[in-house]
Protein backbone atom coordinates (compact mmCIF):
# COMPACT_ATOMS: atom_id res chain seq x y z
CA UNK A 1 0.00 0.00 0.00
CA UNK A 2 2.14 3.01 -1.23
CA UNK A 3 -0.31 5.28 0.98
CA UNK A 4 0.22 3.33 3.79
CA UNK A 5 3.81 3.62 3.02
CA UNK A 6 4.21 7.46 3.07
CA UNK A 7 2.28 7.61 5.90
CA UNK A 8 4.63 6.11 7.54
CA UNK A 9 7.26 8.55 6.19
CA UNK A 10 10.58 7.37 6.75
CA UNK A 11 10.53 5.93 9.57
CA UNK A 12 10.40 2.15 9.17
CA UNK A 13 13.63 2.49 7.19
CA UNK A 14 15.08 4.33 9.99
CA UNK A 15 13.79 1.67 12.30
CA UNK A 16 15.87 -0.88 10.61
CA UNK A 17 19.08 1.34 10.37
CA UNK A 18 19.19 1.90 14.11
CA UNK A 19 19.05 -1.80 14.54
CA UNK A 20 21.39 -2.49 12.71
CA UNK A 21 23.61 0.47 13.98
CA UNK A 22 23.30 -0.79 17.51
CA UNK A 23 24.06 -4.63 17.05
CA UNK A 24 27.83 -2.86 15.58
CA UNK A 25 28.23 -0.85 18.42
CA UNK A 26 27.34 -4.00 20.88
CA UNK A 27 29.75 -5.92 18.56
CA UNK A 28 32.52 -2.85 19.54
CA UNK A 29 31.38 -2.39 23.10
CA UNK A 30 31.77 -6.60 23.27
CA UNK A 31 35.19 -6.15 21.95
CA UNK A 32 36.65 -4.00 23.66
CA UNK A 33 39.85 -5.91 24.96
CA UNK A 34 40.13 -7.87 21.69
CA UNK A 35 43.65 -7.50 20.69
CA UNK A 36 43.73 -5.89 17.10
CA UNK A 37 40.15 -4.90 17.06
CA UNK A 38 38.70 -2.21 14.96
CA UNK A 39 35.72 -0.45 15.96
CA UNK A 40 33.16 0.52 13.39
CA UNK A 41 30.28 2.54 13.21
CA UNK A 42 27.47 2.82 10.17
CA UNK A 43 27.50 6.06 8.92
CA UNK A 44 23.87 6.99 9.60
CA UNK A 45 23.14 9.94 7.70
CA UNK A 46 24.80 9.06 4.44
CA UNK A 47 22.82 5.72 4.35
CA UNK A 48 19.47 7.77 5.45
CA UNK A 49 20.18 10.43 2.56
CA UNK A 50 20.65 7.77 -0.34
CA UNK A 51 17.29 5.90 1.52
CA UNK A 52 15.22 9.33 0.81
CA UNK A 53 16.77 9.97 -1.86
CA UNK A 54 17.68 7.01 -4.41
CA UNK A 55 20.75 8.13 -6.82
CA UNK A 56 19.10 9.21 -10.11
CA UNK A 57 21.91 7.13 -11.80
CA UNK A 58 20.57 4.08 -13.75
CA UNK A 59 22.11 1.47 -15.31
CA UNK A 60 20.91 0.34 -18.42
CA UNK A 61 20.30 -3.62 -18.57
CA UNK A 62 20.71 -5.07 -22.10
CA UNK A 63 21.53 -8.22 -21.47
CA UNK A 64 19.55 -10.61 -18.70
CA UNK A 65 23.32 -11.39 -17.63
CA UNK A 66 24.01 -8.07 -16.41
CA UNK A 67 23.53 -7.01 -12.69
CA UNK A 68 21.28 -4.44 -11.23
CA UNK A 69 22.02 -1.90 -8.71
CA UNK A 70 20.99 -2.76 -5.42
CA UNK A 71 17.21 -1.48 -5.18
CA UNK A 72 17.55 -1.54 -1.10
CA UNK A 73 20.52 0.33 -0.16
CA UNK A 74 19.91 -0.81 3.46
CA UNK A 75 20.93 -4.35 2.58
CA UNK A 76 24.55 -2.82 1.33
CA UNK A 77 25.03 -0.41 4.95
CA UNK A 78 28.07 1.26 4.47
CA UNK A 79 30.24 0.20 7.55
CA UNK A 80 33.40 3.04 8.61
CA UNK A 81 36.02 1.98 10.85
CA UNK A 82 36.46 5.07 14.07
CA UNK A 83 39.36 6.77 13.95
CA UNK A 84 40.66 6.68 17.85
CA UNK A 85 41.08 9.74 19.54
CA UNK A 86 43.94 7.90 21.45
CA UNK A 87 44.89 4.78 19.86
CA UNK A 88 45.94 1.94 22.41
CA UNK A 89 48.94 -0.71 22.02
CA UNK A 90 47.45 -3.76 21.43
CA UNK A 91 45.88 -2.23 18.51
CA UNK A 92 42.40 -2.08 19.43
CA UNK A 93 40.82 1.08 18.33
CA UNK A 94 37.42 0.18 20.88
CA UNK A 95 36.77 3.64 23.11
CA UNK A 96 34.46 2.82 25.60
CA UNK A 97 33.23 6.23 26.86
CA UNK A 98 32.69 7.05 22.90
CA UNK A 99 30.99 3.50 22.05
CA UNK A 100 28.58 3.68 25.04
CA UNK A 101 27.60 6.99 24.24
CA UNK A 102 27.11 6.58 20.39
CA UNK A 103 24.59 3.22 21.62
CA UNK A 104 22.62 5.26 24.30
CA UNK A 105 21.99 8.10 21.38
CA UNK A 106 20.83 5.18 19.23
CA UNK A 107 18.96 3.70 21.45
CA UNK A 108 17.14 7.13 22.47
CA UNK A 109 17.27 7.86 18.77
CA UNK A 110 15.48 4.67 17.82
CA UNK A 111 12.53 5.09 20.65
CA UNK A 112 11.83 8.48 18.84
CA UNK A 113 11.21 6.34 15.47
CA UNK A 114 9.00 3.81 18.02
CA UNK A 115 7.24 6.86 19.02
CA UNK A 116 6.78 8.64 15.90
CA UNK A 117 5.26 5.64 14.22
CA UNK A 118 2.91 5.07 17.10
CA UNK A 119 1.63 8.48 17.07
CA UNK A 120 0.95 8.15 13.01
CA UNK A 121 -0.59 4.53 13.88
CA UNK A 122 -3.40 6.23 16.55
CA UNK A 123 -4.44 9.21 14.30
CA UNK A 124 -4.79 6.75 11.68
CA UNK A 125 -7.18 4.61 13.75
CA UNK A 126 -8.95 7.80 15.12
CA UNK A 127 -9.92 8.69 11.70
CA UNK A 128 -11.25 5.24 10.99
CA UNK A 129 -12.87 5.37 14.11
CA UNK A 130 -14.41 8.27 12.90
CA UNK A 131 -15.72 9.59 16.20
CA UNK B 1 16.40 -8.58 12.67
CA UNK B 2 19.53 -7.20 13.89
CA UNK B 3 18.42 -6.60 17.47
CA UNK B 4 18.33 -9.96 18.38
CA UNK B 5 22.31 -10.54 17.02
CA UNK B 6 23.12 -8.26 20.19
CA UNK B 7 21.88 -10.94 22.90
CA UNK B 8 24.39 -13.45 20.85
CA UNK B 9 27.44 -10.73 20.88
CA UNK B 10 27.21 -9.69 24.44
CA UNK B 11 26.37 -13.23 25.06
CA UNK B 12 29.80 -14.23 24.19
CA UNK B 13 31.39 -11.09 25.47
CA UNK B 14 29.68 -11.80 28.61
CA UNK B 15 31.06 -15.23 29.06
CA UNK B 16 34.62 -14.33 27.77
CA UNK B 17 34.66 -12.02 30.49
CA UNK B 18 33.77 -14.43 33.16
CA UNK B 19 36.52 -16.61 31.86
CA UNK B 20 38.89 -13.99 32.05
CA UNK B 21 37.86 -13.60 35.40
CA UNK B 22 38.07 -17.13 36.29
CA UNK B 23 41.74 -16.72 35.29
CA UNK B 24 42.25 -13.97 37.80
CA UNK B 25 40.60 -15.61 40.87
CA UNK B 26 43.09 -18.60 39.85
CA UNK B 27 46.12 -16.22 39.68
CA UNK B 28 45.45 -14.47 42.64
CA UNK B 29 44.49 -17.36 44.95
CA UNK B 30 47.58 -19.19 43.55
CA UNK B 31 50.17 -15.84 44.44
CA UNK B 32 51.58 -17.40 47.14
CA UNK B 33 51.95 -21.13 46.13
CA UNK B 34 55.50 -22.58 46.25
CA UNK B 35 57.13 -25.05 43.95
CA UNK B 36 60.71 -27.27 44.51
CA UNK B 37 61.58 -26.37 40.83
CA UNK B 38 61.26 -23.17 38.26
CA UNK B 39 59.08 -25.46 35.96
CA UNK B 40 56.60 -26.87 38.23
CA UNK B 41 56.03 -23.36 40.18
CA UNK B 42 52.40 -21.49 39.26
CA UNK B 43 52.59 -19.37 36.32
CA UNK B 44 50.30 -16.50 35.78
CA UNK B 45 47.86 -17.56 33.08
CA UNK B 46 46.21 -14.75 31.00
CA UNK B 47 43.38 -15.04 27.90
CA UNK B 48 43.60 -14.15 25.06
CA UNK B 49 40.50 -13.09 22.99
CA UNK B 50 39.53 -12.52 19.28
CA UNK B 51 36.86 -11.93 17.24
CA UNK B 52 34.17 -14.48 15.98
CA UNK B 53 34.32 -13.65 12.18
CA UNK B 54 31.87 -16.25 10.94
CA UNK B 55 29.19 -14.09 9.62
CA UNK B 56 31.36 -11.88 8.11
CA UNK B 57 29.54 -11.95 4.80
CA UNK B 58 26.83 -9.89 6.10
CA UNK B 59 26.50 -6.46 6.03
CA UNK B 60 26.99 -5.34 9.71
CA UNK B 61 29.56 -8.45 9.74
CA UNK B 62 29.18 -7.75 13.57
CA UNK B 63 31.30 -10.54 16.00
CA UNK B 64 30.60 -11.49 19.85
CA UNK B 65 34.05 -12.48 21.21
CA UNK B 66 35.94 -15.81 22.04
CA UNK B 67 38.86 -16.77 24.09
CA UNK B 68 41.26 -18.18 21.42
CA UNK B 69 43.95 -19.71 23.79
CA UNK B 70 45.40 -19.23 27.95
CA UNK B 71 48.71 -18.42 27.68
CA UNK B 72 50.68 -18.70 30.92
CA UNK B 73 53.13 -15.83 32.01
CA UNK B 74 56.55 -16.40 30.92
CA UNK B 75 57.92 -13.57 34.29
CA UNK B 76 60.84 -14.90 35.97
CA UNK B 77 60.51 -16.74 39.41
CA UNK B 78 61.35 -15.81 42.59
CA UNK B 79 64.08 -17.92 44.32
CA UNK B 80 63.41 -18.15 48.17
CA UNK B 81 65.84 -20.30 50.45
CA UNK B 82 63.65 -21.58 53.48
CA UNK B 83 65.44 -25.31 54.14
CA UNK B 84 62.14 -26.26 56.07
CA UNK B 85 59.46 -25.87 53.63
CA UNK B 86 58.72 -29.53 52.71
CA UNK B 87 58.41 -28.89 49.31
CA UNK B 88 62.15 -27.34 49.06
CA UNK B 89 64.79 -28.98 46.54
CA UNK B 90 68.14 -30.79 47.75
CA UNK B 91 69.33 -26.84 47.98
CA UNK B 92 66.96 -25.76 50.15
CA UNK B 93 65.33 -23.44 48.23
CA UNK B 94 61.31 -22.74 47.27
CA UNK B 95 60.21 -20.96 43.92
CA UNK B 96 57.09 -18.41 44.04
CA UNK B 97 54.87 -18.10 41.49
CA UNK B 98 55.57 -15.11 38.84
CA UNK B 99 51.91 -13.72 39.69
CA UNK B 100 52.18 -9.55 39.79
CA UNK B 101 49.16 -9.19 41.94
CA UNK B 102 48.88 -5.49 41.09
CA UNK B 103 48.31 -6.77 37.51
CA UNK B 104 46.04 -9.53 38.32
CA UNK B 105 43.72 -6.64 40.04
CA UNK B 106 43.48 -3.96 37.75
CA UNK B 107 42.66 -6.99 35.33
CA UNK B 108 39.77 -8.19 37.63
CA UNK B 109 38.29 -4.23 37.62
CA UNK B 110 38.72 -4.57 34.10
CA UNK B 111 37.10 -7.72 33.56
CA UNK B 112 34.03 -6.69 35.40
CA UNK B 113 33.19 -3.04 33.86
CA UNK B 114 33.50 -5.05 30.72
CA UNK B 115 30.88 -7.42 31.42
CA UNK B 116 28.51 -4.65 33.14
CA UNK B 117 29.35 -2.70 30.30
CA UNK B 118 27.47 -5.99 28.06
CA UNK B 119 24.85 -6.55 30.76
CA UNK B 120 23.95 -2.85 29.62
CA UNK B 121 24.04 -3.33 26.34
CA UNK B 122 21.81 -6.34 26.64
CA UNK B 123 19.43 -4.12 28.90
CA UNK B 124 18.77 -1.89 26.56
CA UNK B 125 18.52 -3.79 23.52
CA UNK B 126 15.80 -5.93 25.24
CA UNK B 127 13.86 -2.46 26.40
CA UNK B 128 14.04 -1.43 22.16
CA UNK B 129 12.37 -5.18 21.58
CA UNK B 130 9.74 -4.87 24.24
CA UNK B 131 8.80 -1.87 23.11
CA UNK B 132 9.03 -2.67 18.83
CA UNK B 133 6.75 -5.59 20.14
CA UNK B 134 4.22 -2.90 21.74
CA UNK B 135 4.29 -0.84 18.29
CA UNK B 136 1.04 0.16 17.57
CA UNK B 137 -1.03 -0.99 20.40
CA UNK B 138 -1.62 2.89 20.64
Amino acid sequence: MPDLDRLFGVHPQALIMRSRRSSVLAANIANVDTPNYKARDIDFKEVMSRQVQPPSIRIERSNPAHIALPSNITTTAALKYRIPQQASLDGNTVESQVEQGQFAENAVRYQASLTFLNGKTRSMLKALSGE
Amino acid sequence: MSLFNIFDISGTAMSAQSLRMNLTASNIANADSVAGDEKSAYKARQPVFSTILEEMGQSEAAGGVRMLAVVESKASHNRRYEPGNPLANDEGYVYDSNVNIIEEMTNMISASRSYQNNVEVINTSKDMLLKTLKLGNG
